[in-house]
């Protein structure tokens, strides 16, 4: 019997951006096997983030991911809110629920275009892409910046949303009303896109409940999970949010694609319903930032901070103690959750189908490559110092007995 | 720019960094910006480039990774860092898993700095890595 070939793809690889490497078990074109070697990315932003306070902390959270970059501050901003019981003001509730959906629009698009260019189909990445930019248009004009928007603060947000903004986003929405069309109708209809996605790369909605996946990848196996219908926050408590979930879910990469391509439609609809029922208000709930950073600072307790990302839930947790820094702070990106998933998905699939599968649940690892300490299990981590000293010891040991 | 002598292939890899600078450098391709029609264009494999693009601060466990890249990349060629991170760690300062900024690791010739930089700002610094090679040349 001839041994299975494992064949290691990454951690720098053409198919995806950023470092993860998966081992492929193949027999033959089959794999059956696969595991996935993360933490090259790896930043310590969480460790960081209790050395800082809770301001730098907010230019931390955005840097953890470029993509995601409103939705992890904004996770972040509701746990040390939540801790500090501080109430944000309404119309900065709605700004905030305004870039959370222009970004779902443009993280959405841009998975679209890239899982086009994984099964190799580059002229649909192109339409895509050229689309995505007036989105991107906006969000600069709101907030100043393309991808990093700087737009939250703890208790509100920076910047306001004046008329002649909501003017223009009520254009860029109708935009799209028109663009869209294109982008369904090729992976809807075409052929290519039908043969390398249908009944590829299948999730079960029993596996998926049975591993936690979140998001588009969960709603694709027919799991009704939104954390904007389950626990609806900020303006989305004004707004009726449903699951996107298809009808007859498989729960194959096409049904991935559908998802998200519906929420980008939704995301749409709620953006006009937001726009035009702002109301007036304050921004912050505290102007001065030296006064908030006094106030958080005598803060005791815990809070949790969640938010449905465009990738699936993200969830912040902080623990204050009465210092300037946050005392604990842990974030669960999605990405973390839908790592498991890819295991029955790659299962008894080609190997040339795992680039389309692997980018199907639209994975960050720069969101989920946290680590983990486990207390209790028969593991330690020593420094090279306290080996030394160990090692000392013994020699003293050995001398004296 | 006069006639380019030859078409600029790119390699690009991360060390670490948050997207937000890769998703840029896609969109210099993608059609508003369309950098492949100077032949400007990302390869796939780190031999067939002239341009070696590096996004991230470079932590621990990419180091060596980082190093057989830039080995493998042919010479003459040109070392680029996009973003602020990779060019002086910026935001992630004192991280215990960071051993950036990429210039301790490997020789840097052209910094774009910007967090992350536009993609016009991501030509330009390309624009530059090509004067430097047909300097060479």
């Amino acid at each position: 019997m001839i041994n299975n070939v494992c064949i290691p793809v990454g951690p720098v690889h053409p198919a995806l951006k950023e470092p993860i490497k998966f081992k492929f078990d193949v027999e033959g074109e089959k794999i059956v096997g696969v595991d996935v070697d993360m933490g090259y990315n790896h930043r310590g932003i969480e460790r960081a983030g209790m050395e800082r306070n809770f301001v730098q902390g907010l230019y931390l959270a955005e840097r953890v991911c470029g993509i995601c970059s409103f939705s992890h501050p904004f996770a972040y901003c509701r746990a040390v809110e939540n801790a500090a019981n501080i109430e944000v003001p309404e119309r900065a509730n709605y700004i905030r629920s305004i870039i959370a959906e222009l970004e779902r629009v443009h993280s959405h698009l841009l998975w679209a275009g890239v899982a086009a260019h994984e099964i190799g189909f580059d002229s649909v990445l192109f339409l895509v892409w050229k689309n995505r930019e007036k989105v991107l248009d906006i969000l600069e004009e709101i907030t100043g910046n393309r991808i990093n928007y700087a737009m939250l603060m703890i208790g509100g947000v920076r910047r306001d949303i004046p008329d002649e903004q909501r003017a223009k986003l009520h254009k860029v929405v109708d935009y799209y009303a028109e663009t869209l069309s294109a982008v369904e109708e090729v992976f809807m209809n075409d052929k290519t896109i039908q043969l390398r996605t249908r009944n590829v790369g299948v999730l079960t909605k029993e596996e998926a409940l049975a591993l936690e996946a979140v998001g588009p990848t969960a709603r694709a196996s027919g799991v009704k999970k939104d954390i904007r219908f389950d626990q609806p926050y900020a303006a989305y408590t004004d707004a009726d949010v449903k699951p996107v979930v298809p009808e007859k879910a498989v729960g194959d990469v096409f049904d991935r694609i559908w998802v998200r391509l519906e929420e980008v439609k939704q995301s749409l609809g709620l953006i006009t319903q937001f726009v035009d029922e702002m109301p007036s208000g304050e921004l912050v709930s505290e102007k001065s930032v030296i006064k908030l950073l006094a106030d958080l600072s005598r803060v005791e307790g815990e809070g949790i901070g969640r938010h449905e990302a465009p990738r699936g839930e993200v969830t912040h947790y902080v623990l204050l103690k009465s210092q300037q820094t946050p005392f604990t702070w842990k974030m669960r990106a999605p990405t973390y959750n839908n790592v498991m998933p890819w295991y029955p998905m790659f299962r008894d699939t080609e190997l040339a189908d795992a680039p389309i599968i692997a980018a199907s649940i639209d994975p960050c690892i720069a969101c989920a490559d946290r680590v983990t300490v486990v207390t209790g299990a028969h593991t330690s981590e020593l420094t090279n110092i306290e080996l030394h000293k160990k090692s000392l010891e013994k020699t003293r040991r050995l001398q004296n007995g | 720019m006069e006639a380019l002598k030859k078409s600029l292939w790119v390699f690009h890899i991360n060390t670490g960094g948050c997207n937000g600078c890769d998703i840029e450098i896609i969109a210099a391709l993608t059609p508003r910006y369309d950098t492949e029609r100077f032949g400007i264009k990302l390869v796939g494999s780190p031999r067939h480039a002239d341009v070696l693009l590096v996004t991230g601060p470079v932590t621990r466990k990419m180091k060596s990774k980082l190093l057989r890249v830039y080995k493998q990349t042919p010479d003459p060629k040109v070392v680029m860092v996009v973003g602020n991170c990779g060019s002086t760690k910026g935001v992630f300062h004192h991280h215990y898993h960071v051993v950036g900024p990429v210039d301790k690791i490997i020789p840097v010739d052209v910094y774009v700095p910007g967090c992350p930089p536009r993609p016009e700002a991501i030509i330009y610094g390309v624009a530059k890595a090509w004067e430097k090679l047909e300097g060479e040349a």
